[in-house]
């Protein structure tokens, strides 16, 4: 069973498990699934300088910071005791592409070839890590919502305007991956 | 005098319990994201580029069976472990989910992962993604400084 567990779970086990952590939180408390909602709480609680949008009582959205510490502590467990040895397998049009760009490390969950502390001061890696998550935090609220709150939640409560934000994620994937950070990794 | 401070223990107590109950949920949503490699970067370069069907099967499945469990549990008006009612609150439209869509977008290829695999990421030791979370607070930040002046 162990060694089942640290084979890389394939979509049909993985997928469905994630869409039931959407009733587990609903029928625990009513909780609706979202994880972007978690950085403005910090911000509420921690730098809230007097901005309109960050005065609400983040106190009663406490059990979003504890599922997001869980998420925290599920990377750690994954990593100690289910771990498997073998690098990530994807396909090898990719593998071709990115030994272009010099990224040959398939060991963790992002390519330590170029996301590593010692890159951060490159424009590389400012690109890669500050510029990237400064677009990950705005565009989540901006959106009101990330995979998990539109694409999982939204669509699973058949809101139309998840369905957008989702259609919109995607949108501003593609174009990025394929027409702007390959540019970005070449140099 | 005394009764007030044991209504309170009262409430921190079930406070706690409250709360366990999400790490618990969080742990396992963790693993889960680890172990089907979502949140893996170049899983992700995969997807943006139709190289894998592996991330659309994960959304996909997952989406299938948040919609027949929402559902389920309106058609037979299931309630909360607490008794309560279920209740979810709708999505209003505004242009921000396009804007913001589209800059989300942008981040998530770069970045590789959206929020949720940002914490999974620090937990499976990739600490410079340390980085990645904190701009992203302050990304957070700062569409709250200038949120009256976007269009939505």
């Amino acid at each position: 069973m162990l060694e089942f567990l640290k084979q890389p779970w394939p979509w049909y086990i993985a997928g469905p498990l994630i869409g039931l952590t959407v009733p587990a939180l609903l029928i625990l408390g009513n909780k609706p699934l979202g994880v972007s909602s978690s950085l403005r709480h910090i911000c509420a609680s921690c730098i809230p300088s007097g901005i309109q949008f960050f005065k609400y009582d983040w106190k009663k959205e406490k059990w979003n910071l504890f599922f997001v510490f869980g998420i925290f502590l599920g990377g750690i467990i994954s990593v100690q005791f289910l771990s498997n040895p073998e690098a990530v397998r994807v396909n090898p049009k990719l593998v071709k592409e990115l030994a272009s760009y010099g990224i040959t490390d398939y060991s963790n969950m992002v390519p330590g070839d170029i996301i590593n502390w010692h890159s951060l001061w490159t424009l590389k890696g400012f690109f890669l890590m500050i510029v990237g998550g400064f677009l990950v935090g705005f565009g989540t609220r901006y959106a009101g919502g990330c995979t998990s709150g539109h694409a999982i939640m939204g669509l699973s409560n058949l809101q139309f305007p998840s369905l957008i934000a989702t259609t919109c994620f995607m949108i501003g994937g593609f174009t990025m991956a394929n027409l702007i950070l390959p540019y970005i990794l070449l140099h | 005098m005394e009764q007030p401070e044991s209504i309170q223990e009262k409430s921190f107590a079930d406070n706690w319990y409250n709360y366990i109950k999400y790490l618990f949920v969080g742990i396992l949503f963790g693993i889960i994201l680890v172990k089907s490699e979502v949140i893996s970067w170049f899983r992700i370069q995969e997807m943006f580029r139709l190289q894998a069907f592996h991330m659309y099967g994960v959304i996909g499945s997952a989406v299938v069976v948040g919609i027949v469990s929402v559902w389920l549990i309106k058609k037979f008006n299931i309630k909360t472990i607490d008794g309560q009612p279920i209740k979810i609150a709708p999505k209003t439209f505004n242009k921000g989910q396009i804007f913001g869509g589209l800059i989300f977008g942008f981040g998530w290829a770069i970045t590789g992962a959206c929020p949720g695999p940002l914490f999974a990421q620090i937990g499976t030791g990739a600490t410079v993604v340390i980085v990645t979370l904190v701009s992203a607070i302050l990304g957070t930040w700062v569409y709250g400084y200038f949120r009256e002046k976007l269009p939505h």
